[in-house]
């Protein structure tokens, strides 16, 4: 047997103080399969040991919270005993390192969370963050994320809908790819993963276990350095049929009464997914190793427990119905094998050929998970001092020309395009139509709303307060749709947590989401923590990654960014021209200062305002919410999306910059057919506002100020994506 | 009492379109069709056979290949001698061009990139019992969806599928315009949909399945369907 040496403890990153909690729960000096299964169930993407202590302040419960986070994603209440089950989850570090497959799996794997809890998937969006365009990684990484995440949910014949895609240097060596699966299920067909049943068995389900992915929990946990390139090994490979497979087979077997609880064996295999479930249901289970169908010849237990492979369920099954679902695996040609039982010992228990090779106790090994409250420090105000003097002069047009035509907002349909939006039959808006994807429910009079969030840029300046903005900010994209927003899934994506100042950034970051998640009655759940993106020591900037759902209750209120000829455009909410953090700085070069504030009573205020209008009236057209790039980018989104001109006002009041770009919170633009109606109803709600705009000719017409053809606005927005990928 | 006709559709491993197309026929023919398993090696009696698009077996080796092999085909084949009419979406389409019903093959999409998005169709050929409720020339939309689209013919047998007038649909512009500019995956000379030349068997990329409600693909596919109506 293995002595365990400084040198083992450092490659399964256990520190000093872990392995002595190791010996005092195995009561002796474990062998190397043990250790390995402590170090991944330790690690911080299995254990959330660095988070777990603020992660547990967030608000997850609501009324129509069916099931928060603890399980493999969380379920909302849409009513008619119709449930949505979604979860965001990142697959950051191997998308890095091999960009297809990590993209890919990392589909894969969300979509499998999803339905593992009985829900088939409807909807996938992705939230990606690449690196400054021109550093050379950039492109070839943008190409293999986007044909992986295309690949494989395209095959699987779920659409995806929308999601994000942003540059930023601080991303150049440390990518972030985080996929949201959004799936239906019936409130009374649910699957939970808490073992039950002493002597029940447990079923092997799908691909056959190889050596990939060996260690990728531990390596999504640690830092990466020039060298992380060599990991290549670490990072599995998907297989999307398989996958489409699994999921066909798996909801034929839900149908029957044969499934006590079922897991995806997700990070850390086989070791986490009988883990949990034996942990959750306070049973003990043997497994029998050799049973365990393999790829390669000569497997041993360490690497059986610890592989990564994907595509592969773990379910602990009524004994009596046993060939049921034998022939239903065996329909879809996968391998199904019962690999062990459900036992009283209260120990995991693992043999490979009749003999006793591993042996932990599971409460002891759960509960005594580490949580540290790791010390944090607010960074030295390395914001320079906005200078308030603006160069005198500014041609405002050829920043609106800068920012429509920069990698951030030209349009994405070359990203889009690679992926499948319309199979199902059910995708009413993609997200390029409206604020957010909107889904059918299908055969239903009602939908579901989509969308995720993040602006990195205000969450470095102040990671509070841009957490808040990214929670506030999907509330409002919901209700530009016409949703009553219900909740979300958070995915934090952060340096090192062992850094002080990283540390400051996360604690703050959740106190945001708590602070505007409570205000707006919007819970959390799900969620995932990706932590250490960072190389070399230089940290990412801190992106708390906000998928929202909502729901419109019928699809006559569904609202996207439609424009009428002759409608009129107003401005919802409260301008003052907040320009520090804003894209409209950044332009000219000056960084820093803080993000716009967010009053959460105005928010409520205004977004009650919007639902009304969406339901209970007629004189709603479309609607978009304000965010940054302010008035100017929302008006022209506006104009490229309709292919027809809007001639807008200026309020005297403030100087244009301020009104065309500011990026004050919680505004909408709405498209009005009513005058009369529409300001009667604003003032009886006490809404500010302000008539801005018509919809009028060929032109997007600042009056007095610029004015830009829609033709060429459209060849302006649609040329970035097509040159850079020349 | 006429009897009641029967629509099959075959599902493959990896087929998923195969309810998007169940519910389009549900809803413009006012039937419910039957679902036939790959490996079913008897069909009893059917009135019209579908095959949908997705992934069969993962279009692993080339789109649609290994599909050929399932035992539905032969039975798919047998059908067609006795005239049924056979309709491919999509990887039904690259089903039915690897089987041989169809000439011609579907390769990669000349950028090499999976594409999805709305586009227009010209009908090339309304004298089909497919096609005969469209006008000639008309264009319709709906949406693609594939990677592997890219419809390809010896230049003989472009002529010859020419000749016979077996081109269904082509890419074009809204207003009819047939040029390259309109074509969205390199195929030869536009060709969206074909016909064998017997005229009872048809494949086509596009999906019109996914344009049966007024969402923002549109709703032409239910001109698709209706035109089926006599035909069952």
């Amino acid at each position: 047997m293995n002595k365990i040496t400084k040198q083992i403890l450092q490659d399964h990153s256990i520190n000093h103080n872990e392995y002595n909690m190791i010996l005092k729960i195995m009561g002796r000096e474990p062998n190397l399969l043990e250790l390995g299964i402590f170090s991944v169930m330790w690690s911080e993407h299995c254990s959330y040991k660095s988070t777990k202590k603020w992660l547990k302040t967030l608000p997850t419960s609501g009324k129509q919270v069916i099931c928060g986070p603890g399980e493999n994603a969380g379920i909302i209440d849409i009513g008619n005993d119709d449930a949505i089950v979604f979860k965001m989850e990142s697959h950051n570090h191997p998308s890095f390192i091999e960009p297809y497959q990590g993209a890919a799996t990392g589909v894969g794997g969300i979509m499998r969370d999803v339905f593992t809890m009985g829900a088939r998937p409807i909807a996938n969006l992705n939230s990606l963050r690449f690196g400054d365009p021109k550093n050379k990684k950039t492109k070839n990484l943008l190409r293999g994320v986007v044909k992986g995440i295309g690949d494989y949910g395209n095959c699987v014949g779920i659409p995806t809908v929308g999601g994000e895609c942003f540059f930023h240097k601080s991303y150049n060596n440390n990518i972030l790819v985080n996929a949201m699966s959004v799936g239906l299920v019936k409130k009374n067909k649910i699957f939970y993963s808490v073992a039950k049943g002493i002597g029940n068995p447990i079923i092997y389900v799908g691909s056959k276990t190889g050596r990939d992915g060996i260690h990728g929990a531990t390596m999504a946990s640690a830092e990466f350095s020039d060298e992380s390139e060599n990991q290549r090994p670490q990072v599995q490979v998907g297989d999307p049929f398989i996958e489409k497979l699994l999921l066909e087979s798996c909801l034929e077997l839900m149908n029957e009464d044969v499934i006590v609880a079922i897991q995806d064996m997700g990070a850390a295999g086989l070791t986490s997914s009988s883990f949990e479930m034996a942990s959750k249901g306070n049973c003990g289970v043997k497994l029998s190793l050799d049973k365990v169908p393999c790829r390669e010849k000569e497997m041993t237990p360490y690497e059986m427990m610890l592989s990564e492979t994907q595509e592969r369920m773990l379910m602990i099954i009524k004994p009596e119905k046993k060939k049921i679902t034998y022939d239903i695996f065996k329909k879809w040609g996968l391998d199904a094998v019962e690999i062990g039982e459900l036992t009283d010992s209260g120990k995991m228990e693992l043999f490979f050929n009749n003999k006793l090779v591993g042996s932990l106790p599971i409460k002891p090994l759960a509960d005594s998970s580490p949580e540290y409250n790791r010390p944090s420090k607010k960074p030295k105000k390395q914001i320079k001092k906005v200078k308030k003097n603006l160069p005198s002069k500014i041609n405002l047009k050829n920043i609106l020309i800068k920012i429509l035509s920069g990698p951030n907002h030209s349009s994405k349909s070359w990203v889009f395009n690679q992926y499948d939006s319309s199979v199902m039959g059910d995708t009413i808006f993609s997200s390029e139509m409206a604020d957010a994807a909107v889904i059918r429910i299908h055969n239903t009079n009602k939908a579901i709303s989509v969308t995720s969030d993040c602006n990195p840029i205000y969450c470095k300046s102040d990671p509070k307060r841009g957490a808040e903005i990214a929670v506030a900010e999907s509330w409002r994209n919901l209700i530009a749709t016409g949703a009553e927003p219900i909740a979300i899934t958070d995915n934090l994506n952060f340096g090192n947590p062992e850094k002080k100042e990283v540390m400051h950034e996360i604690k703050e970051a959740i106190n945001g989401i708590k602070k505007a998640c409570n205000e707006l009655d919007y819970p959390v759940v799900s969620g995932n923590v990706s932590l250490y993106n960072e190389t070399n020591g230089k940290s990412i900037y801190p992106t708390p990654v906000i998928g929202g759902v909502g729901l419109i209750k019928k699809l006559k209120f569904i609202k996207g960014f439609k424009i009428n000829d002759q409608s009129l455009i107003y401005l919802v909410g409260q301008t003052k021209g907040h320009l520090e953090s804003s894209l409209f700085y950044s332009h000219l070069g000056i960084t820093g200062g803080v993000p716009p504030k967010v009053n959460f009573n105005e928010e409520k205020k205004n977004g009650n305002f919007v639902k009304f209008l969406a339901q209970k009236t007629n004189i709603l057209i479309g609607c978009h919410d304000i965010s940054e790039g302010g008035v100017a980018l929302a008006i022209a989104e506006l104009c490229l999306t309709n292919k027809k001109g809007i001639e807008v006002e200026l309020k005297k009041k403030l100087s244009p910059e301020k009104f065309l770009f500011g990026e004050d919170q919680s505004r909408y633009l709405l498209v009005i057919n009513e005058k009369k109606e529409f300001e009667t109803l604003a003032k009886k709600n006490n809404i500010k506002y302000d008539k801005i705009g018509i919809v009028t000719g060929d032109h997007l017409n600042f009056k007095d100020l610029f004015s830009i053809s829609v033709t060429r606005l459209l060849d302006l927005n649609s040329k970035w994506f097509k040159d850079y990928l020349k | 009492m006429a009897k009641e006709k029967k629509i099959s559709i075959i599902i493959f491993p990896g087929s998923n379109c195969d309810r998007d197309l169940f519910v389009a026929v549900e809803k413009c023919l006012g039937i419910k069709p039957e679902y036939i398993w790959h490996n079913c090696s008897h069909i009893k009696t059917t009135d019209m056979i579908l095959i949908p698009g997705g992934f069969s077996f993962g279009d692993y080796l080339r789109a649609g290949i290994i599909a050929t092999k399932s035992p539905a085909i032969k039975e798919v084949i047998r059908f067609c001698k006795k005239g049924v009419p056979i309709i491919g979406i999509c990887n039904g389409f690259q089903i039915l061009t690897e089987c041989g019903l169809l000439d011609g093959a579907l390769i990669k999409n000349s950028n090499q990139l999976f594409k999805c998005k709305k586009i227009n169709l010209k009908v090339m050929n309304n004298e089909t019992v497919f096609t005969k409720n469209f006008k000639l020339s008309e264009v319709i939309s709906m949406p693609i969806a594939h990677s592997q689209g890219n419809y390809f013919v010896k230049p003989d047998d472009l002529k010859k599928i020419e000749d016979n007038d077996q081109i269904i649909f082509k890419y074009s512009s809204i207003f009819g315009d047939v040029s390259e500019k309109y074509n969205p995956n390199g195929s030869v000379s536009n060709i969206a949909g074909i016909s064998n030349k017997k005229k009872n068997v048809m494949g086509l990329m596009p999906h019109p399945e996914r344009a049966i409600e007024n969402f923002y693909n549109g709703n032409d596919g239910i001109k698709f369907f209706e035109n089926l109506k006599d035909l069952i």
